[in-house]
């Protein structure tokens, strides 16, 4: 049947900011079903709060919304557009919840909207965990047993069903606090008391263990005919008990006979009949008993997810895509396969080369959070690595993952504490894998590592083969190792710096000439790559295509291995190669794929072939229709080499994709690669203190007095020469890691004794603290002459507070016109002084009328997508245009530097107010328990979210509920500042009480406040007396908690508030500017006035 | 050890060997599917030929007693990417490097299967030899170019039974249907057997003679070589046409008895049954430029417009254009619009290109195996 004509505009939800669980798979699932849809002629409405997404892009739909994703939001927007259908399979189970919301908000049949790709039923069935067994037994499916129990006699009858070892979980609480995992009656009577506790409900789940079984996914498409397909399977080398989002997972199935998978086969399409998806794609999750075959259904997804975007990525089957087409009508046999272009989707993707998938967790952040894996995802990315065999796809994987190693250990860096091995083995871990390593390293059997971890033999088997290869290779040096060997190592995958590792190579062999990476040292790496060119061992690549080779692929999506024949079949077009952001992390997400892939698209405007490089198959970028070819490859020096060596592109960009590329620039240059934009040299020059702090004082532009110190007494010397507070830090590292703000010589010392390991190599940074100051982020384009100055954004959260961490808002609406006007004439003179070609981005702060220069970064920034959804420009097109060689365009508004876009437009047109727009973030603080929830120097948000409004107020506000941070209108206020926040909480308390909230303090600010003639009621803190603050919390009775750190006596009492606050989703800002943003806020949302506009509108 | 892979236009591929030592000449054919190793090892429909796994993991699951689908592995030889000796399934007995052995079937690994792939992809399916004995190239190539064309060659004597039995064991022995499609299901729990089966061999593969006694069915197992009156004479309520290796139309001795039936007893056939039964009925059939082998093939059954996802083994294909009126293509395949299934309009006889017993596969189109029950409870009532 072809495509329904009885709707002409779909509504299509995005999936929100990023946080853990739902991140960037869903633009990239979202993006391709508003391509999809809109090239079938219908109209897209398009609405997401997060502004870093392609999707929002306002070229991908008809009528894009940057607004909040909630039933009230919404509501406006449909009655705006009033679409036919709302296609609510794309966005994450964010999406899915708020099309339940919807229809029964009866806001879909006020309408007269239609659901299409799910319908409410399914959702539901799929979601709740009672109907979904229910449906699973009535369709002779198993599943584990489980109860749920309010009391322990209750729960005890319940055990007697599903056994021991029994899974306890308390309802509602975050992360599994309070449950855990009861192998005799004695751990249960404990677990279940104190589960019950934890519950807020005071319920829990009980359900019979199923650890250790074998973990896979099916990814299974269905059409409206009842035709439906496998695209994929997927089994998780770490077994039941760790979520599949922490799990290193590999496709296809490695060790499922056929019996057994057609089995699983036939249960994945029985799951989505029952569950009743009509259209469109699900993942359905087994747990398969090792030694008995037996089935269990976990759960199901009547959406797409992130397993399907690491499907499609897989296997080169665009599930959205498909999915979006079949929810407007059509049926898989009606749709071409895009790879093969000869034969139909429907049909199951076969594939000759295995896939791994493993996960990036950033523990580091959260040095307080519990690393132990489990049903809670924590992971914050991942890498996808495509070899022949499974070792090669395995090695890749941990090379793509840029954690400072080189592949599967055989790099000496290797961090084992041998005493806890077996711990280690049994409890999975981040580091687990290496663990495993070690253990068949050092002799224990696969029998042995099996028992301890439940990972399947057949893998362990894998891990020795490449352990045996790794004993031959250390025999030999570069010199003596033969060439079948070293062939053989490629084959499984080894990296040339591991090899450089295992062959000794500390120095080049003779006769050989390298190029020495100026001015840093000379790569043993290098050395081993040309040993191998010698020897004639070259990478061969080959194309995803769906068919194992059956039909000839049309669709340039490759990957590397050392096989015999090369396919890349390069053309001899001018062609410019990107290089993307590798696994998203928390410093470094979607904002640079966003950038990656305007990039291509500025340059295909321009005429250029675009080649991407990426590992993450999360993105957009790593769409097989993204650029016109596609290298799903890890971004090392030596992969990204052996590309170039290949394509011999014009010029490579290393601007876009964040510090990835960045750190690979040196080493490609000196290879002879052409970086186009920005020099390498001028990056550098920009991270080297020394030289940039010349440069500064060159053009008299004040920076807060530095130094760095490499020991405790050195850093005391340069503090006290400073003058504290002051921040410190490593240096080269990202997002503000292990940074703290220091206010004496006592935690000085603290912090260089225990917190970092200084050494000449890597000093301690040290800079003045700016107290009190506000921060402003600066972006631009410069062709090396003309400047133009994208956005000016100023800080909300004050200094001190990571920038990535801190809400912000374009246009300033604190800083006085002459202090934009310095901050303009400092970027235009730094950016020509770099010889900033393309994007940049500088950081200010003022601080008692003076503008500090914190850091220039000549690259793509985080807040390009934000600025470029603000302005309506697409800034990284342009810089990757102007870094292509073409003059910077926008200069007929001003010369060398004009006033921002967004306020020449709306000053000619009258007609419209300017606009305010706001960017704030989001914490995973409910992912990890224990964690405090303070802000600091070091960033740990995940994702963002816009607000845009004609007042300051009214663009918070929305920025707020589009983070799903719900700013109560009415109640109770709990105000808790310290000594020095006091004065200024005055008028916020006075703003509060006006808006008619009651007031609610502790002792200190009580009296600040009753003194400043407010009325407030003192309440006890937690170590005071009851009811205290968390009672009150707990109780419902706070609607609104300001708490500002008072220090370290108070700490623990400050932290349960806090952690109370997250429990119970009560609002919390611990800045006083937050606080008085938040004000703003809620007179907006009280006013109610808020509108919804589309961006195509605005401009 | 190492083995040798020569193709008969001088290409070469060398590897390890992996099976019996010694060297096999047979065509060179790649299979896609991604599991199911033991079954097509084993599919008499492989006698003669050198195949290939695209799937570059093979043996994971070693080898158990339930799997094959004949009493040995079948083909000439085996190529693979890389092949397991260690293996982890709770089913497994024992490697299929030792199985192989054990066979005397010779088989190559390390090599890079996908050029090889490729190769055949686009120069079609030659003939070639796996040598783990000469090493060299020319002579290797000319044997291969020696051995006789896979067209023209009648191979069903070569596995087909010597002597009739009786086949009762159904696939209860490992629950394989408990949720396949609603509409095609296949019943949980095999009825009483009522109809009685005549099945011919010409390679019969066990999933088919199971899924047969799932449906209720009693399977008489018969020789290729059987006459009709020797069929007729054991009163069956319907005659199945096997699967099997080699060219139909060399087949001709097994023509005359198909003939002979059509329309006496209802008639199904699958794979080398239904290229047999389109000659019987008047059609003709050709060689595909490299076959269809694997678990992932669309084919439309044109009655009710649905797509099933096949298991497919086959070389040959009934040329749509010679069929006489009287036979209606009933199935097409989606990638290259083949006949996948035909039957005559009026008399009860059918049959399918694919394999709907799915062994390997998917299970998508058990359904013909009720509708051949249904066919021959109708005619035995009329």
């Amino acid at each position: 049947m072809p495509r329904r004509t009885d709707i002409r505009t779909i509504l299509i939800i995005g999936s929100g900011p990023i946080v853990i669980g739902q991140a960037c798979e869903f633009d990239y699932s979202g993006a391709q079903a508003c391509k999809a849809i809109r090239e079938e002629g219908y109209r897209v409405v398009l609405v997401n709060s997060n502004p870093a997404t392609i999707m929002t892009d306002p070229a991908l739909a008809d009528a894009t919304y940057i607004e909040p994703l909630t039933v009230d939001s919404l509501d406006r927007i449909i009655d705006k557009e009033r679409p036919d259908a709302v296609l609510p399979t794309v966005g994450g189970q964010t999406a899915l919840n708020l099309a339940v919301a919807l229809d029964a908000a009866g806001v879909l049949a006020r309408y007269g909207v239609e659901l299409i790709g799910a319908t409410v039923e399914a959702v539901q069935i799929a979601e709740d965990r009672q109907r979904f067994k229910n449906k699973m037994i009535e369709i002779g499916l198993e599943v584990p047993r489980s109860g749920i129990a309010h009391s322990l006699d209750e729960a005890h009858a319940v055990v007697a069903t599903t056994g021991f070892p029994a899974i306890i979980r308390p309802s509602f609480t975050l992360g599994g606090e309070g449950g855990g995992i009861a192998y005799n009656v004695e751990d249960f009577r404990t677990i279940v008391e104190s589960g019950l506790d934890a519950s807020p409900v005071h319920q829990i789940l009980i359900e019979e263990s199923v650890l250790g079984w074998k973990e896979f996914e099916l990814e299974v498409m269905r059409d409206h005919a009842d035709n439906g397909v496998i695209i994929c399977s997927i089994e998780n080398i770490d077994p039941m008990g760790v979520h599949t989002g922490d799990s290193v997972t590999v496709a296809p199935a490695m060790t499922l006979t056929d019996r057994e998978y057609q089995r699983m086969r036939d249960m994945g399409l029985a799951v989505l009949r029952a569950v009743g998806v009509e259209t469109g794609g699900s993942n359905v999750q087994f747990a398969v008993h090792p030694q008995n075959g037996r089935i269990y259904v976990i759960e199901m997804n009547p959406r797409v997810s992130r397993s399907s975007a690491l499907a499609s990525k897989a296997t080169g089957f665009p599930i959205a895509k498909i999915a979006a087409k079949l929810a407007v009508g059509y049926t898989l046999d009606e749709l071409p396969n895009d790879i093969t272009r000869e034969t139909p989707a429907s049909f199951e993707p076969t594939l000759d080369y295995v896939v791994v998938k493993i996960p990036r967790w950033a523990f580091e952040k959260f040095p307080q959070a519990d690393p132990t894996l489990g049903t809670q995802m924590k992971s914050v990315g991942e890498v996808m690595a495509i070899g022949r065999t499974f070792p090669e796809a395995w090695q890749k994987a941990w090379r793509s993952l840029e954690q400072g190693r080189a592949g599967w250990g055989a790099d000496g860096k290797d961090r084992i504490e041998p005493e806890r091995l077996r711990e280690r083995l049994i409890t999975p871990h981040p580091e687990r894998h290496f663990y495993v390593r070690y253990a068949l390293q050092s002799g224990m059997s696969v029998d042995q590592v099996a028992a301890l971890t439940h990972i399947d033999p057949w893998f362990l088997y894998q891990f020795e083969r490449i352990l045996n290869i790794e004993g031959k290779i250390r025999a030999f040096t570069l010199n003596t190792i033969p060439a079948d060997l070293l062939r053989q190592a490629k084959r499984m995958g080894y990296s040339d710096v591991q090899l450089a590792h295992l062959l000794h190579v500390s120095h080049p062999i003779q006769g050989q000439k390298l190029p020495t990476i100026p001015p840093g040292p000379w790569l043993p790496e290098l050395a081993v790559r040309a040993r191998r060119k010698e020897l004639g061992i070259l990478p061969t690549f080959h194309c995803v295509d769906t068919c194992a080779a059956e039909f000839p692929a049309f669709t340039p999506y490759l990957y590397s291995s050392y096989e015999s024949e090369d396919e890349a079949a390069p053309s001899d077009r001018p062609k410019v190669m990107i290089l993307g952001s590798g696994p998203n992390r928390i410093g470094q997400g979607i904002e640079f794929d966003y950038c990656c892939c305007h990039a291509v698209f500025g340059l295909r405007a321009m005429g250029y072939e675009t080649i991407m490089v990426n590992c993450n198959p999360e993105t957009v970028s790593t769409d097989y229709d993204t650029a016109d070819r596609l290298y799903f490859e890890p971004l090392t020096l030596e992969d990204v080499l052996n590309i170039v060596d290949i394509e011999r592109p014009a010029g490579v960009l290393v601007q876009f994709g964040g510090q990835t590329p960045l750190k690979l620039a040196r080493g490609l240059e000196a290879a002879g690669v052409p970086i186009w934009g920005t020099s390498p040299n001028a990056i550098d020059l920009a991270e080297d203190r020394d030289r940039f702090g010349a440069l500064l004082d060159q053009f008299a532009i004040p920076a807060p007095a530095h130094g760095s110190a490499t020991s405790w007494e050195e850093a005391r010397v340069v503090a006290a020469h400073i003058g504290y507070p002051v921040v410190v830090r490593p240096s080269y590292v990202l997002g503000g890691r292990a940074m703290a703000i220091v206010y004496d010589d006592q935690s000085l010392e603290r912090y260089m004794r225990e917190a970092v390991d200084a050494s000449p190599e890597h000093p301690v940074l040290i800079d003045r603290f700016l107290e009190d100051a506000f921060e402003m982020d600066v972006d631009a384009v410069s062709d090396g002459q003309n400047v133009v100055i994208a956005g000016i954004m100023e800080q909300i959260e004050l200094a001190g507070v990571h920038s990535g961490d801190s809400a912000c808002v374009i246009p300033p609406y604190m800083v006085p016109p002459q202090h934009i006007e310095t901050m303009r004439d400092y970027t235009v003179r730094l950016a020509q002084a770099l010889g900033v070609v393309g994007l940049l981005n500088i950081q200010y702060a003022m601080q008692e009328g003076i503008i500090y220069v914190l850091e220039v970064n000549p690259r793509a920034s985080r807040t390009i997508p934000f600025v470029a959804k603000a302005t309506g420009v697409p800034w990284a097109q342009i810089a990757v245009q102007v870094a292509a060689g073409a003059p910077l365009q926008l200069t007929d508004t001003t010369v060398n530097a004009g006033p921002e876009r967004y306020s020449l437009k709306t000053a000619s047109q009258n007609v419209q107010k300017p606009l305010y727009h706001v960017k704030e973030v989001v914490l995973p603080w409910a992912r990890f328990p224990g964690m405090d929830t303070l802000l600091g120097p070091e960033m740990r948000s995940t994702g963002e979210a816009m607000g845009s409004g004609t007042t300051f107020g009214e663009a918070f506000a929305k920025a707020q509920l589009g983070c799903r941070h719900m700013l109560p209108t009415s109640g109770s206020a709990f105000l808790s500042v310290n000594d020095r926040d006091k004065a200024n909480l005055i008028p916020i308390a006075r703003d509060l009480a006006e808006l008619g909230f009651t007031l609610l303090a502790t002792a200190g600010t009580a009296a600040a406040l009753q003194a400043a003639g407010l009325a407030v009621t003192q309440i006890y803190k937690v170590n005071e007396g009851r009811p205290n603050v968390v009672d009150y919390i707990k109780n419902r009775q706070i609607a609104l908690i300001v708490n500002t750190p008072l220090g370290k006596t108070s700490f623990f009492d400050e932290r349960s508030i806090r952690r109370a606050a997250i429990t119970h989703s009560v609002p919390t800002l611990t800045t006083l500017s937050g606080a008085a943003a938040a004000v703003q806020a809620i007179h907006a949302l009280r006013n109610g006035g808020w509108t919804v506009q589309s961006l195509q509108e605005r401009m | 050890m190492e083995a040798l892979l020569v193709l008969e236009d001088g290409r070469s591929f060398r590897g390890q060997s992996f099976g019996a030592t010694g060297e096999r000449v047979g065509e060179v054919v790649f299979n896609t599917g991604m599991t199911g190793y033991q079954e097509i090892l084993s599919d008499p429909s492989y006698c003669g030929q050198l195949v290939i796994m695209t799937a570059p993991h093979i043996g994971n699951t070693g080898v158990n007693d339930f799997d094959p689908e004949s009493w040995r592995p079948q083909v000439a030889g085996f190529i693979v990417r890389f092949h397991s000796e260690h293996y982890s399934s709770w089913r497994a007995r024992g490697s299929l490097s030792q199985l192989l052995r054990d066979h005397q079937i010779v088989a190559i690994s390390e090599i890079d299967t996908r050029a090889l792939t490729r190769h055949i992809r686009s120069a079609g399916a030659m003939r070639g030899i796996i040598s783990t004995e000469d090493d060299h190239v020319e002579r290797l190539a000319a044997r291969a170019r020696a051995a006789p064309p896979m067209i023209g060659q009648d191979l069903t004597r070569l596995v087909t039974c010597e002597e009739p039995y009786h086949w009762t064991e159904g696939s209860s022995a490992f629950k394989v249907t408990c949720a396949a499609r609603q509409t095609t299901g296949m019943p949980q729990t095999p009825g009483t057997p009522i109809l009685h089966v005549v099945a011919y061999d010409f390679g019969l593969k066990r999933t088919i003679l199971r899924r047969l006694v799932d449906h209720g069915c009693r399977v008489t197992v018969v020789p290729a070589t059987t006459t009709a009156a020797d069929v007729l004479q054991r009163q069956p309520d319907g005659v199945f046409y096997s699967n099997g290796p080699g060219d139909p139309a060399a087949a001709e001795y097994a023509l005359e008895p198909l003939r002979a039936l059509i329309g006496r007893v209802p008639v199904f056939g699958i794979c080398l049954g239904h290229q047999l039964m389109g000659l019987a009925l008047g059609g003709r059939t050709f060689k595909l430029p490299f076959g269809h082998h694997g678990t992932n093939h669309p084919v439309r059954h044109l009655h009710s417009g649905r797509v099933e996802i096949t298991s497919q083994n086959h070389g040959f294909a009934v040329d749509a254009d010679t069929l006489p009126a009287e036979v209606e293509v009933t199935h097409i395949n989606l990638n290259d619009q083949t006949v996948e299934g035909l039957r005559h309009r009026s008399l009860p006889a059918f049959s399918v290109q694919y394999h709907p017993e799915a062994g390997p596969g998917p299970h998508d189109a058990t359904y013909l195996f009720a509708d051949f029950v249904d066919m021959m409870r109708e005619h035995t009532r009329v």
